[in-house]
Formats: C-alpha cells, sequence, structure tokens
C-alpha cells in the first residue's frame, strides 16, 4: 500500500510536544477585536475539540490558522517551526487542511474525481485515472470505509455521513499533518454521526492532529481528548476531557469561568488583549 | 485519553466492484436510464423518429444519397457552434452573440482573402484570431467584473451586429472565391479517404478502450468485460460503416458531367473537433475543472482551483469554434452578408447542445450532445424543407422538438434528485 507517509506512521510523541502553537494571537476586523490574545495547542495523535458559543471567534481562529487571513499578532509555531501564514497554499504546504460545514464537494462529479479535485494525478498531460482511483481506494480501505457502494459513483447519490467521510478523505489524502473538521456532525442523524466521529477518531489513532469544531457536546466528549474552549474572542480554558466535566464545559462556553479546575491558559485570557479591546 | 469512541471491528475490507458482462452492462444502462440519468438517449431516439417520419413521407427525396450528404453540410456550422456553447454551458452560462460571433469572424476572414488577396491560411488565422480575442473581452467581463452572461452576451449580440453590418458595408455582400476554402463545406473528399477516415475512427476507438481496460485491470480495478467493448466497437463500425459506404455511392444527377461521391469534406472537420475537444473535456485536468466550476464553483475554489481562468478559457474556447463556424457558413454560402451567422442559427446551436442533453444549468453535458442535437435540428430543418413546408410551420416545429428536450431534461432531472443522481 502507498497511502501516504502521514497517515501510515505513527509519530514517536504521543501528545506531549504540541504539532500546533499559537501564542497571544490577535486579530481585528475594523473596530471589533475578535481575537484576544488567544493560545491554542493541538498535539499529534489527538483530537482538540474547539468549543465556544455563536460569536466566540472559532470561525476566525480557523480561518487564521487555515491562512485564509493572517492573525494581526501572535506567535503561530507549527512542528517546532515559527511560521508565518497568510494564503491557503501555504497552509496546505505545511499539511493543514481544512473540512469546512458546507463540505465543499462537486455534485456533478464522482468520488475519486472529488477526491483529487484541484490535485489531479497526470500522466503526459492526461489525467491518470487508474492511478487516482487506486489511491483513493487505499484511502478509504486505510479508514476503514466500507459504505460506499462504488467508488466511481457521483457524489450526489450519497447521503450526509458519506459526503461528510469523502470530504474528510480529501484532507488526509496529502500527507496531512493537522486536520481541521468544522462541524462535520451538524446535520447528520444519530448513526451518520456515528460514522464521521468513528472516523475522526481514527484519523487520530493514525496519528494526525485533529481539531473538531462542534456545538454538541455528546461529540466533543466521545472523541476529543483535549477540549479547548472559546469565550468571547478569548481562550477561557485548554483542557483535557477526562479533567473536566459536562456541566464545567457549559460553564466554560456560557460564561468563560469555572471552579475547580486548571483551565491551562495560566490567566493570559483575563490580562492580555481584554483590556485594550474596547 | 478518551476511549468512548464508538467501538468497531478492524476489517480491511475494500469497496469491491464485480465485473459485469454484456447482459449486466446493459442492466446498468437501463437502470441508470430509469434513475434519470438519460443522457443522449432523446437525442437518439428523437433523431431515429425524425428520420423515420420523413423517409415516410418523402421516400425518394429525403433517403437518398445526396440529402443526406446535403443534409450534413447543412448542419455542420450549427454543430460546431453547439461543440462552443457547451463549454460556456456546463459553467452554467450562456453566450448568446455565438451567432455574429461566426459571422464577423467570417467577414474578418473574408475580408483579408477577398479584398486583401491574402492566401486563405492566413484569412483562416485572422477569423479564429477575430474569434479569440471576441471571447477574451466577453470572458474578462463575466469572469472578472462579474457581470452575467446573459447581460454581457446579449450586448456582444447587438454590438457585434453593428461591426458586421460596418464590416460589410450596408447591403452588400463580401464574395468568397478560394477553392480550398469553398470545396470545405459543399464538396466531398475522395472515396479512398472516407474509408480510411472510417477506419482510423473505428481503430482509434478500439485502440484506447482495449488500452484503457488493459491499464485498469492491470491495476486491480474495475474494467469493463471485453464483451462490452467489443459490442460498442462492433456498434461503432457497423453505423460508419453503413454511413460512409451509402455516402461513397455516385449521387450526382448527372454522372457523366461530374461525379459526386465519397464523404463531405466537412466531416473531417467534425471528428476531428470532436475527437480532440472530447479529449480536452475528459481526459485533462482543465476539462475535469470546467465540470467542478459547473457543478460547485466555491468548492472548485477552494480545491484551489483558478475559477476565473476556467471561466476566461471556455469564453475564449466557444468564440473561436464560432469563429471556424463562421468559416463553415462562408464556405457553404460563397460569401458574407450582415445575416450571417444572425436569424435563428445561435438559438439553432443553443437548442442542439440542450437537445444533445447538455443541462442550461451547468455541469453536465459532452461533446457528442452537440453533434446528436445538431443533426436532429438538421433533420428538422431539411426535412420540413423537403415538405415544402413554409418557414412559419419549421419554426414552430423547431420550437416544439426543443420544448420537448427541455421537458425530458427537466423530467429526468427531477427523477435524477428523487433517485440520487445528479
Amino acid at each position: 500500500m502507498s497511502v501516504p507517509s502521514a497517515v501510515d506512521a505513527r509519530p514517536e510523541q504521543s501528545g506531549d510536544t504540541a504539532l500546533l502553537s499559537l501564542r497571544g494571537v490577535n486579530k481585528s476586523f475594523g473596530a471589533v477585536h475578535v481575537l484576544q490574545g488567544v493560545d491554542f495547542d493541538t498535539y499529534p495523535g489527538q483530537v482538540t475539540a474547539l468549543v465556544g458559543d455563536n460569536g466566540a471567534g472559532k470561525s476566525t481562529l480557523i480561518k487564521g490558522i487555515a491562512g485564509i487571513y493572517g492573525f494581526d499578532s501572535g506567535a503561530y509555531v507549527f512542528d517546532g517551526q515559527d511560521v508565518s501564514v497568510t494564503s491557503p497554499k501555504q497552509a496546505n504546504a505545511l499539511g493543514i487542511e481544512v473540512v469546512y460545514q458546507d463540505l465543499a464537494l462537486c455534485d456533478n462529479l464522482d468520488i475519486v474525481h472529488n477526491l483529487f479535485l484541484g490535485r489531479e494525478v497526470t500522466a503526459g498531460g492526461r489525467l491518470d485515472e487508474a492511478t487516482m482511483e487506486r489511491r483513493a481506494k487505499e484511502t478509504l480501505a486505510g479508514l476503514s470505509v466500507r459504505t460506499v457502494k462504488s467508488i466511481r459513483q457521483q457524489v450526489a447519490s450519497l447521503s450526509g455521513g458519506q459526503r461528510q467521510t469523502v470530504a474528510i478523505a480529501r484532507s488526509v489524502l496529502w500527507n496531512s499533518k493537522l486536520v481541521i473538521l468544522d462541524e462535520p456532525t451538524a446535520a447528520l442523524g444519530v448513526a451518520q454521526t456515528e460514522q464521521v466521529l468513528r472516523l475522526v477518531r481514527r484519523l487520530a489513532d493514525k496519528g494526525l492532529s485533529v481539531v473538531l469544531i462542534s456545538h454538541n457536546l455528546n461529540d466533543v466528549f466521545a472523541v476529543a481528548d483535549r477540549i479547548s474552549v472559546l469565550y468571547l474572542g478569548r481562550m477561557a480554558a485548554q483542557v483535557r476531557t477526562a479533567d473536566v466535566t459536562r456541566n464545567q464545559v457549559v460553564e466554560l462556553i456560557t460564561g468563560g469561568r469555572t471552579d475547580g479546575i486548571d483551565t491551562g491558559t495560566a490567566g493570559r485570557a483575563g490580562d492580555d488583549g481584554a483590556g485594550e479591546a474596547r | 485519553m478518551t476511549t468512548t469512541a464508538p467501538a468497531e471491528q478492524p476489517t480491511s475490507q475494500t469497496i469491491v466492484e464485480p465485473q459485469r458482462g454484456l447482459r449486466g452492462s446493459v442492466q446498468d444502462y437501463v437502470e441508470r436510464v430509469r434513475g434519470g440519468d438519460v443522457g443522449s438517449l432523446p437525442a437518439i431516439l428523437g433523431l431515429l423518429v425524425l428520420s423515420l417520419v420523413f423517409a415516410v413521407l418523402r421516400p425518394t427525396t429525403f433517403t437518398n444519397s445526396f440529402n443526406l450528404a446535403n443534409l450534413i453540410n447543412q448542419s455542420a456550422a450549427v454543430i460546431v457552434i453547439a461543440m462552443g456553447l457547451v463549454f460556456v454551458l456546463l459553467l452554467g452560462e450562456i453566450d448568446l452573440s455565438a451567432g455574429f460571433t461566426a459571422g464577423t469572424a467570417g467577414a474578418v476572414l473574408a475580408i483579408v482573402l477577398t479584398r486583401q488577396g491574402q492566401p486563405w491560411p492566413v484569412a483562416v488565422l485572422a477569423g479564429l484570431v477575430t474569434g479569440a480575442v471576441i471571447g477574451f473581452c466577453i470572458g474578462l467581463l463575466v469572469a472578472r467584473l462579474g457581470i452575467p452572461s446573459f447581460v454581457v452576451t446579449l450586448a456582444a449580440f447587438l454590438g457585434l451586429q453593428g461591426v458586421l453590418l460596418s464590416l460589410i458595408g450596408e447591403g452588400g455582400t463580401i464574395p468568397m472565391r478560394d477553392e480550398t476554402l469553398l470545396a470545405l463545406n459543399n464538396d466531398p473528399m475522395p472515396v479512398w479517404l472516407g474509408w480510411t477516415l472510417a477506419a482510423l475512427v473505428v481503430l482509434g476507438y478500439a485502440g484506447t478502450s482495449l488500452r484503457r481496460a488493459a491499464t485498469r485491470r492491470a491495476g486491480g480495478l474495475h474494467a469493463d468485460a471485453m464483451s462490452v467493448v467489443l459490442a460498442k466497437v462492433a456498434v461503432l463500425t457497423v453505423l460508419l460503416g453503413a454511413v460512409t459506404w451509402y455516402l461513397s455511392e455516385e449521387r450526382s444527377r448527372n454522372p457523366a458531367v461530374t461525379s459526386i461521391k465519397g464523404l463531405p469534406q466537412v466531416v473531417v472537420l467534425l471528428v476531428v473537433l470532436l475527437v480532440g475537444l472530447n479529449f480536452v473535456l475528459g481526459r485533462t485536468s482543465f476539462g475535469r475543472h470546467v465540470y467542478a466550476v459547473g457543478g460547485n464553483a466555491e468548492a472548485a475554489r477552494r480545491a484551489g482551483i483558478n475559477v476565473l481562468r476556467v471561466r476566461l478559457a471556455c469564453f475564449v474556447i466557444s468564440s473561436t469554434l464560432a469563429a471556424v463556424a463562421g468559416l463553415l457558413l462562408a464556405s457553404r454560402n460563397n460569401s458574407i452578408s450582415p445575416n450571417t451567422g444572425g436569424a435563428e442559427t445561435l438559438l439553432y446551436a443553443v437548442g442542439a447542445a440542450v437537445i444533445g442533453g447538455t443541462s442550461l444549468f451547468g455541469g453536465k453535458g459532452k461533446m457528442l450532445d452537440a453533434v446528436l442535437g445538431g443533426l436532429v435540428i438538421g433533420v428538422i430543418i431539411n426535412g420540413m424543407g423537403l415538405l415544402n413546408q413554409p418557414s412559419s410551420v419549421v419554426f414552430m416545429v423547431t420550437g416544439l422538438v426543443l420544448l420537448v428536450a427541455a421537458s425530458v431534461d427537466a423530467l429526468s432531472r427531477k427523477r435524477a434528485a428523487s433517485t440520487g443522481r445528479v
């Protein structure tokens, strides 16, 4: 099998060295200070859930990481390197892939075409369909995806869960190290949610660093190793899932604070940038 | 670490697709059609039914080989414009100016050829460049400024009509006298060349099909069974063989004076365009990107496809092919007049693409659609002419056929939506 190496190889470090570290990141849109001194860490082989109420700054943080726009200030450390990411291409080159909420698949193309969209394999100017189909099959098999009938069926004929699966499979096809999933279960039924969560877990077990944005705490507690809570543009807590209860997470989401846990943010959220915001 | 994720059995089974024989492939096709994926079927049925009707009503005049060659020559320009329109329609856009682009490019060609006395390759090149430039301007306005293509090309439709008038001078025509160009859309090719062409097409098709099946099987992938490939090659051989044989018969009314036999020369051009553009759409990254932009432009953009460039390229291709059609119109009429490419030319071409199975909503269509649809239109015009019907009736019937085709498209879309196909 020639599945991309990042999927196969389990990295030696098992979660203590962060793959991506953001330190004191700020982002403003005009007068609105959306992200205020945010710290954010993700670890290889782990699922980090990013939660927060509407308007907490989740999307802004993700778009900054994905290079859709640059952060105004703060450090962006990826794989130990201090980098500057200001375009989606740079993020892709680092191995960062984002699976957006609205999927971004082409209904009129089949699964293989969608997996390789924009990065087709060509041989002598013509599409190398055989190679693409083989790699697509290997990737789906590597993710233990067995629910699709034919790899050549149009995406339009897939269920919501299957579409999400294709979108996620696309993100791991390219030696990716960090996969960001924006609300992957938002529109799915119970069985399909389970199917997608399994896939999310499997990505992390293969050594990828996974960021899961979700409003559904059931999902978060089912698959996440760590939980990061954004509250009004500040990182209210970065904790291990095992160390918190559901109620504490709800309090963090709604009030930005809770008693009895180490929020892992060393009080930064309070004093860094909050004052100069307004 | 939380391990509350749902447990599962680790099996590494891949997706298995059974090999389908001839029978299975036919079943698959029937199932696809019933599921709403009708493809070119309405056009093929329409072609058969219309041909039968005219053959019954005008048994001698419609079916003779003279008329068949005539029909191909009549349809050629519409087919070529429709081929270009397929690119634009795949994006979900429209090019209303393609007809007058053909006229304008034809006028430039005729001016360079007749008034300036240049050799024909120079004149043809000038015509093609004219088309490409028109397409580039339209493409820039649509893709960069974001003006709806309907409006831009409607403006171009009016504007180019004026350009054509001023190029020719009011009321006049520009004659064409170059033998090579006049022969292109009027005369037959030698009989041996027709047979060679037919053989090349069959061998080429068989070769690529067999090679693809072989490489796929070597790579352990699902491939068409040998029986299916051979059946397709056999059908193509019989069809092409029959047409070539029929048109290789003497069809001159007075063979002693002039001998007319062989495939029309324009068939070479049509085959080259069909094969070439089919390759571009189906086998290159660019073609794949065209379908992607037509299916979901936002998804294409996020996948790193330069959507603007794809749009621009499609308009340039469409207008350049319209310029080729301008050459055919000039050849057919021996001249360029202010009406060349005007009147119903464009609507016939749009109708051809849609009747062939290209969707007006983008993302669905093939090159063959333009050829089949163009032939349907050609049969209607030709047959109605033989029935001595006034233009009023021809227009009404053509409109009706187009409506039927669009209804088939809409119904199959509905059906497809309910069975989960596009």
